[in-house]
């Protein structure tokens, strides 16, 4: 992308304290849900190629769990939490009791569970960002699907599709404890929504 | 990339192979897989696409394997230099599934229906018959094509192991 050529470490800093700052609300949101504590990782922004976006999450062929979220309004994009099966689980029954079925399928409620989780933390990722950026940011519905990884990421990247071969993904996980992965929270703002998030926070294009 | 007997198709990506090599693409979502082959001279070809038209392309360096309308033509030739007759290739499609539904989504939400539809449009042009299909749902499936016997193996998480 053209707007990363000029001072790009600067800019990709910027967009990791934005990350920094979304996750940190998130997880927060999360830890009081679940009432234990939530940790999360410093978070990681790269340009990553299509055919690697599932890498970190086991691989496209790897079953995952993902609440997806449209977010609309001033700069919109992409937002998934994912998560692995198991993990799923525990949330579920860390939240609300939910016994495990025994064909490791999901009951509607279920879905429906991770979904409102889903929207919670990304709601309060977002609403942090709107705050920092005085941008308006919004979740739309969210939809949940228990898939393969690459099925479900290549979702997120069909608005970088017309602009080349990879996609800026700023990628947080967050820990159970101070080792196990809890969840991703995945963030991929559209293209053009870049520049809207730099000029907002005064960082310079040129 | 050849692994062993497969040959690995990346998203936005095509390849050719022949002599009972089996071409692979994982994680087809919105995407769609096509095969192309040539029954008698037993050569194939595999498209992971995932955009229905290059018209909206704005990046610098066209990758063509990525639209329906640029990638057909491209792996069109590819099998025929690999010694498929233009005329006796038969198509095989799977994916263009809509993962996550919305009420009213946008038609970029969508993708999935589009991009079958605009890979048939395409066939159509190129009098290119479509055996069989498996596309649409809500899931992802991988796939597997035999360049010997033709068939094309679907895999998905709900709905297990299809031949088609």
């Amino acid at each position: 992308m053209k707007l990363f050529n000029h001072n790009p470490d600067f800019k990709m800093d910027v967009l990791r304290e934005v990350g920094n700052i979304g996750a940190g609300h998130a997880a927060t949101a999360l830890s009081r849900l679940l009432d234990k504590p939530v940790d999360m990782a410093v978070p990681t922004v790269s340009f990553v190629p299509f055919e690697s976006i599932a890498d970190r999450v086991g691989g496209p062929e790897e079953v995952v769990v993902a609440v997806f979220l449209r977010v609309d309004g001033d700069a919109p994009g992409n937002m998934f939490f994912l998560m692995s099966r198991l993990q799923a689980k525990l949330l579920l029954q860390g939240l609300a009791g939910f016994e495990p079925a025994g064909d490791g399928g999901y009951s509607e409620l279920e879905l429906s569970a991770l979904c409102e989780i889903g929207n919670i933390l990304a709601g309060s990722y977002l609403s942090s960002l709107a705050d920092l950026t005085g941008l308006a940011m919004s979740p739309s519905v969210p939809s949940v699907a228990v898939d393969m990884a690459g099925a479900i990421l290549s979702y997120g990247l069909l608005q970088f599709g017309t602009m080349g071969d990879d996609a800026l993904l700023i990628d947080t996980t967050f820990l159970r404890g101070r080792q196990e992965a809890e969840g991703h929270f995945y963030f991929i703002p559209d293209p053009e929504s870049f520049e809207k998030i730099f000029v907002s926070l005064g960082v310079p294009l040129e | 990339m050849t692994d062993g007997n497969f040959v690995k198709v990346g998203m936005a990506d095509l390849n050719v192979a022949a002599e009972g090599a089996v071409l692979k693409t994982t994680g087809l979502g919105s995407c769609v897989g096509l095969t192309l082959f040539d029954p008698q001279r037993q050569v194939a070809g595999m498209a992971h696409i995932m955009l229905p038209s290059s018209d909206i392309a704005r990046e610098g360096q066209l990758n063509i394997a990525k639209y329906a309308d640029t990638a057909i033509p491209e792996l069109l030739n590819r099998v025929v230099q690999l010694g498929a007759d233009r005329k006796r290739l038969v198509a095989k499609l799977a994916g263009g599934a809509q993962m996550f539904a919305f009420a009213g989504g946008s038609d970029s939400l969508r993708i999935g229906p589009r991009n079958v539809e605009s890979v048939k449009r395409e066939l159509d042009k190129w009098a290119i018959p479509v055996m069989s299909e498996d596309t649409g749902g809500n899931y992802g499936r991988t796939i597997e094509f035999d360049s010997r016997s033709g068939v094309l193996t679907v895999r998905s998480v709900q709905y297990g192991v299809k031949e088609i």
